[in-house]
């Protein structure tokens, strides 16, 4: 018997069948969180691979300064003359690639560190959980801030590697505990009984079932690692050449766009981030409500899963009869 | 007790990792830092005599193997050798960052506590009536959470502080114009209190939206809980189940999430007390890293991740008051 065949059979014991999973994502899809969620992510990715293409050289200086929105500069234009929103496009890219790259590196080390501890358990385990407990309560910021300045290097690279290696220990703890708590299941006990090897139990029976979490930490990780490098750009300590909505807010700041009253200049780049922040944030929510039925809304016309339909009404039931 | 031993051992290593770390990372900086400190010192004013010896030992780089580097470096800290800050030049590094904790404590402390108070309310408000109009506003406040801190601190200067509507001051601590005296005076207490509303309304705003979603969510577990449809069919008072049922237990795990945030809080404040100037440690720490401050950065960075050690610790030590099971469980 394979591994497969016992999930499969597991699976249909425990009453849990594909199909009703299948369904699941489908409401999930009807969502308008989600649909909002992946529409407002899905045009920023977009913007941010096509965007420099279109946008045109966002140094380029025109000879009206600080002018308001028109149809010429749309977003007005900076205290030198740059097109606001040719800035704002071009630095699309650079926030987003931070973001992502930063995100998945923060979210491989996760994996590896909580899923091996949780699997091989012992003095590994204490080590390993050790490392991340003691990663997760020193603050991060100040950390990186000082990596950063004594580094005296601000590149993509560098950047990408410091936020992935102070921020992937919180996931890492979910990752342990659910792996904790799978790997004395039924499946998991008949792959290892049926002598599939160690990395294969991990890759094929531990891991596919670990993916929400992990798609769910990976958009955290991305949030946090965009709001970190447009803290450390604002604060001056990103790389002046790279333009990122970070860096178009901290030459804002230090040019006195608030005290010009020049609002164009500083509020689309903050803008940007929270609204890709909310974004992502907004995946995560209805990735949140998908995995934990039970944060589900269930409105009373609207016919929902059979299961939940009855706990709804058994929970109104109740309710009446309380009154 | 075998769980506050554990969780001070924790937090005992912690403080050592800290320790190490802030010895190892000047090692990355290139060149000579002491000497170019020195010389930037020099240029400010005399030198104290020993200075280059405090900051050679301060920043790791001491004489002899690592091991000796590392002694020196943590006898220096031991007896609070922590140099002197060059972008202040000659205040004692130790010096700045008294007068600076005590404003970012006071601040960021009672805002965070706020936050926490009125999230908690609100989601477990959210939670019990899920589905209804309060319900609706959590998508709202993930944009807040979304927010970079500081982007929140310039749009509140710029509406409240400047052209749009004037009504609060721009930045400082205090009004630092006039002739009073910090101390317990009323004129200084009054424009300390006046100047800390919005750097405190930016804080409270983007990080209430966690606490509220965080709640809202347990709260909507436990309300499916046995228990509680229990206490429902019992036919107890609504009032009751809402907070001595489901909010009294849904609310554990935002406590021991307080203790983490806390380094966020902290984080999060870095940036905001830059755009308000307030004297904070985070506004001295920005200062500190644009001017190659290399003692007082790393002072700071101590300072800092040991309050938020201390602060974790406490709510680790609270948390095992209030819910008895995580002192059973290990």
């Amino acid at each position: 018997m394979t591994a497969t065949n016992v999930v499969a059979t597991v699976a249909a014991e425990t009453g849990a069948p594909s199909a009703g999973r299948l369904s699941g994502l489908r409401a999930a899809f009807r969502s308008p969180r989600l649909l909002a969620g992946t529409t407002i992510v899905g045009f920023f990715v977009l913007l941010g691979i096509v965007g420099p293409f279109l946008a045109g050289n966002p140094n380029a200086l025109s000879h009206t300064e600080l002018a308001g929105p028109s149809l010429r500069h749309w977003l007005g234009t900076t205290q030198i003359g740059q097109d606001v929103f040719a800035q704002l496009v071009v630095s699309t890219r650079a926030s987003l690639a931070i973001g992502f790259g930063a995100g998945l590196l923060a979210t491989l080390i996760s994996i590896v560190v909580g899923i091996s501890g949780g699997y091989a358990g012992g003095l590994l385990d204490e080590a390993l959980s050790l490392v991340s407990n003691v990663v997760l309560v020193i603050p991060t910021l100040p950390l990186i801030i000082v990596i950063i300045a004594d580094l005296r290097s601000n590149g993509l690279g560098p950047l990408i590697v410091v936020i992935a290696l102070t921020s992937w220990a919180a996931s890492a703890r979910v990752l342990r505990a659910q792996t904790l708590s799978v790997r004395n299941r039924e499946y998991i006990l008949a792959a290892r009984a049926a002598g599939e090897r160690a990395w294969r139990i991990v890759f094929v029976e531990i891991l596919p079932n670990e993916l929400p979490i992990i798609v769910s930490n990976f958009i955290f990780a991305v949030i946090f690692a965009i709001l970190t490098q447009a803290a450390l750009a604002f604060i001056g300590l990103g790389d002046p050449t790279l333009l990122t909505w970070g860096n178009m807010l901290n030459i804002a700041y230090n040019d006195e766009a608030l005290s010009i009253g020049a609002w164009w200049w500083f509020i689309p780049p903050g803008l940007c981030i929270a609204l890709l922040g909310m974004g992502l944030a907004l995946i995560n929510f209805s990735l949140d409500e998908l995995l934990n039925p039970r944060l589900r809304v269930y409105r009373q016309r609207r016919p929902a899963g059979a299961r939940a339909s009855a706990q709804g009404s058994l929970r109104e039931s109740v309710r009446e009869s309380a009154r | 007790m075998r769980y506050v031993a554990r969780k001070l051992g924790f937090y005992l290593v912690a403080a050592w990792v800290a320790l190490t770390i802030n010895f190892l990372l000047p090692q990355l900086i290139p060149g000579n830092p002491v000497e170019a400190l020195i010389g930037r010192m020099s240029q400010s004013g005399t030198v104290p005599p020993g200075e280059a010896k405090v900051l050679t030992a301060l920043l790791g780089l001491g004489t002899g193997n690592i091991a000796q580097k590392y002694w020196q470096y943590l006898d220096g800290l031991a007896h609070l050798r922590l140099g002197l800050s060059i972008a202040n030049f000659p205040t004692p590094v130790a010096v700045e960052i008294s007068e600076s904790i005590y404003w970012t404590l006071i601040l960021v402390g009672t805002a965070t506590v706020l936050s926490f108070v009125l999230g908690i309310a609100l989601g477990a408000l959210a939670g019990w009536k899920r589905g209804s109009r309060l319900d609706s506003i959590i998508p709202a406040t993930t944009l807040l959470t979304a927010m970079p801190y500081f982007w929140l601190a310039l749009i509140m200067l710029y509406v409240f502080a400047s052209n749009v509507w004037h009504v609060l001051p721009q930045g400082q601590g205090y009004d630092t114009n006039s002739d009073m005296t910090p101390g317990w005076n009323l004129a200084f207490l009054a424009s300390a209190v006046q100047h800390a509303i919005l750097p405190a309304l930016t804080i409270v705003l983007s990080s209430v939206g966690g606490w509220l979603l965080g709640m809202r969510n347990m709260m909507v577990s436990t309300l499916s809980d046995d228990y509680v449809v229990a206490a429902e069919a019992k036919g107890l008072p609504q009032r009751r189940i809402m907070i001595g049922y489901a909010a009294r237990n849904a609310v554990l795990p935002s406590v021991s999430g307080f203790a983490i945030s806390l380094g966020f809080v902290v984080s999060g404040a870095i940036a905001m007390e830059y755009v308000f100037s307030y004297p904070g440690l985070g506004e001295k720490l920005v200062l500190a890293v644009n001017n190659n401050d290399y003692p007082l950065m790393q002072g700071i960075f101590l300072v800092i991740t040991f309050a938020v050690l201390g602060a974790n610790l406490l709510v680790d030590l609270m948390h095992g008051f209030i819910d008895p099971r995580t002192r059973l469980s290990r």
